[in-house]
């Protein structure tokens, strides 16, 4: 073994000083461009950093695959969680007709707006894949509000960073960023496959979000806030699912 | 010239021809001092390991919360399996015919195995860039000239299969066998894995619907995943066999150190190299 001469002590000082300056830019740089999830943090925190970063640059603009009509699935399967509440059996008493969707944060005009108001607006159909993370799947018709519109319609403020969305149920929810709340394809879903959303698929009105895993996809929406941060939501890692080790980008 | 080095040896039993076995006989005598692996080859080699127990272990946790395989694009416990492997599941709502539910780890299970294969990509791609930068691939993976017909294959094969003891060659060179074995891990079995892997990610599926498109629909690219997977098992049993069976210590001494050879044995062979 020969000792370390001077010019190798030199040269890995100075590639360590690279190394960790060069760290910090990039977080920095990852920071300004949105690249870094809210479950950055604890052990696998660089993995969801790194699926999420690339993810963004990959794929911001890109459209989930479309099917023909005669893929639709003859079978789906709705992995049924009960519809919690007792206010929720109400509801479905009534047809739904008093059901809202309440949105506000950082938006111009704080609205709760009806299915009906809903339907109003610009919707659109599109025939796309379940895929849970346990690995089934299966093709359904959605139609729905694009989610777009709404933060349209409600007036979303240009700092907004994300979109939080609470079921009925108050441990279930979630959050997307910009970039798949802004996405054509992510709709207030209110109908499957010509008919109305069965209660079992997450009816009356469920968040799709096409480009993600089925758990991004919550049922029985009722409330939206947009928002720059959501260190302040629940334990600040933008959804309960984190807490369970699952990802909060879901896109994989 | 590969194959006659090797007839000698096998004919010869002393230290001297020790050096005459050389399955790439061509040019001078290698130094002692040169490592059995370079210091990158070692060290993604063990990185690669480490990664894989993790990919093996988050996946088999994944599996047992869907324990079914289906064909084509889509597929759930309404429709028919391809197979169904007979364990029970982490999920109440597969049909399994056991009795109970196993505790979920699909939480950390999926964490560990997307970092686990961000790091055994990365490592990988160093691996990959670094070989091709040496030329580790030409000179140590491709099979050498006389050693490229089935019957050099199959001499290796049958004494493996005599299980005869290794030549002193192989301790410091790869046998045809070996060579193709790494070579379908490397550029079939591992760009398989991967790209049957990605092809299960809603979000590249957007940015390249070729990937699962190719493959035949997203079930057929999970159920190709499985088996490619198995391949690699496959791979590692019969590699930590054969690392055994040619003798554990001075494989993984090479492995870990760089030194195949105890120093005593150089020493050895060094003075048989010139009589």
């Amino acid at each position: 073994m020969s000792p370390i001469s001077r010019r190798k002590l030199i040269t890995s000082g100075l590639a360590a000083t690279a190394g960790v300056a060069g760290l910090t830019a990039a977080a920095k740089v990852a920071q300004h461009y949105g690249l870094i999830p809210p479950d950055h943090g604890g052990l696998y925190g660089p993995g969801q950093t790194l699926t999420y970063a690339a993810q963004r640059v990959l794929t911001t603009h890109s459209l989930a695959r479309e099917f023909p009509r005669g893929m639709i699935s003859k079978l789906p399967f709705a992995n049924e969680t009960p519809p919690p509440t007792d206010l929720f059996k109400r509801h479905q008493a009534t047809g739904f007709s008093d059901w809202r969707l309440s949105v506000d944060g950082m938006i111009a005009r704080p609205t709760s707006l009806s299915l009906p108001d809903l339907k109003s607006l610009p919707s659109r159909s599109q025939i796309t894949e379940v895929v849970c993370e346990e690995g089934w799947s299966y093709i359904a018709e959605w139609i729905g509000t694009p989610l777009d519109e709404i933060l349209k319609a409600v007036g979303a403020l240009p700092q907004a960073r994300y979109v939080v969305y609470f079921s009925t149920d108050g441990n279930w929810w979630d959050s997307i960023d910009m970039a798949d709340a802004l996405h054509p394809q992510t709709l207030l879903t209110w109908g499957m496959n010509d008919g109305d959303l069965p209660v079992s698929f997450g009816g009356p009105l469920r968040m799709r979000v096409p480009r993600q895993l089925g758990y991004k996809s919550v049922k029985y929406v009722t409330h939206l806030t947009v928002t720059d941060s959501v260190k302040h939501i629940g334990k600040g890692l933008g959804s309960p699912n984190p807490e369970g080790g699952y990802a909060w980008y879901a896109g994989i | 010239m590969g194959e006659g080095g090797r007839r000698v040896s096998s004919a010869n039993q002393g230290l001297t021809v020790w050096y005459a076995a050389p399955v790439s006989a061509a040019g001078p005598p290698p130094n002692p001092d040169t490592p059995r692996h370079t210091a990158v080859v070692r060290v993604t080699h063990w990185i690669t390991v480490i990664a894989f127990f993790a990919l093996l272990l988050s996946g088999v946790e994944i599996v047992i919360s869907h324990p079914r395989f289906y064909w084509g694009e889509t597929g759930n416990v309404r429709t028919r399996p391809l197979f169904t492997l007979p364990i029970p599941s982490s999920r109440d709502t597969v049909p399994t015919g056991y009795g109970y539910v196993m505790p979920d780890q699909n939480g950390w299970s999926r964490s560990l195995h997307f970092q686990s294969a961000w790091a055994a990509v990365l490592t990988g791609l160093i691996y990959v860039i670094s070989s091709l930068w040496t030329g580790h691939f030409l000179r140590n993976l491709f099979p050498v000239p006389g050693d490229r017909t089935w019957r050099a294959f199959w001499q290796v094969m049958a004494k493996c299969l005599r299980r005869a003891p290794p030549e002193e060659a192989e301790a410091r060179s790869y046998n045809v066998v070996q060579r193709i074995a790494y070579l379908t891990v490397i550029f079939v079995l591992f760009p398989l894995v991967i790209w049957t892997g990605l092809a299960m990610s809603p979000a590249f599926d957007s940015a390249v619907p070729a990937a699962v498109n190719a493959l035949g629909g997203r079930q057929s690219a999970r159920t190709l995943h499985f088996m490619v997977s198995g391949f690699l098992l496959l791979f590692l049993v019969v590699h930590v066999t054969m690392v055994v069976l040619a003798g554990f210590r001075s494989r993984m001494r090479g492995m870990i150190t760089g030194r195949a050879l105890l120093p005593a044995e150089r020493t050895l062979e060094h003075v048989g190299e010139r009589p």
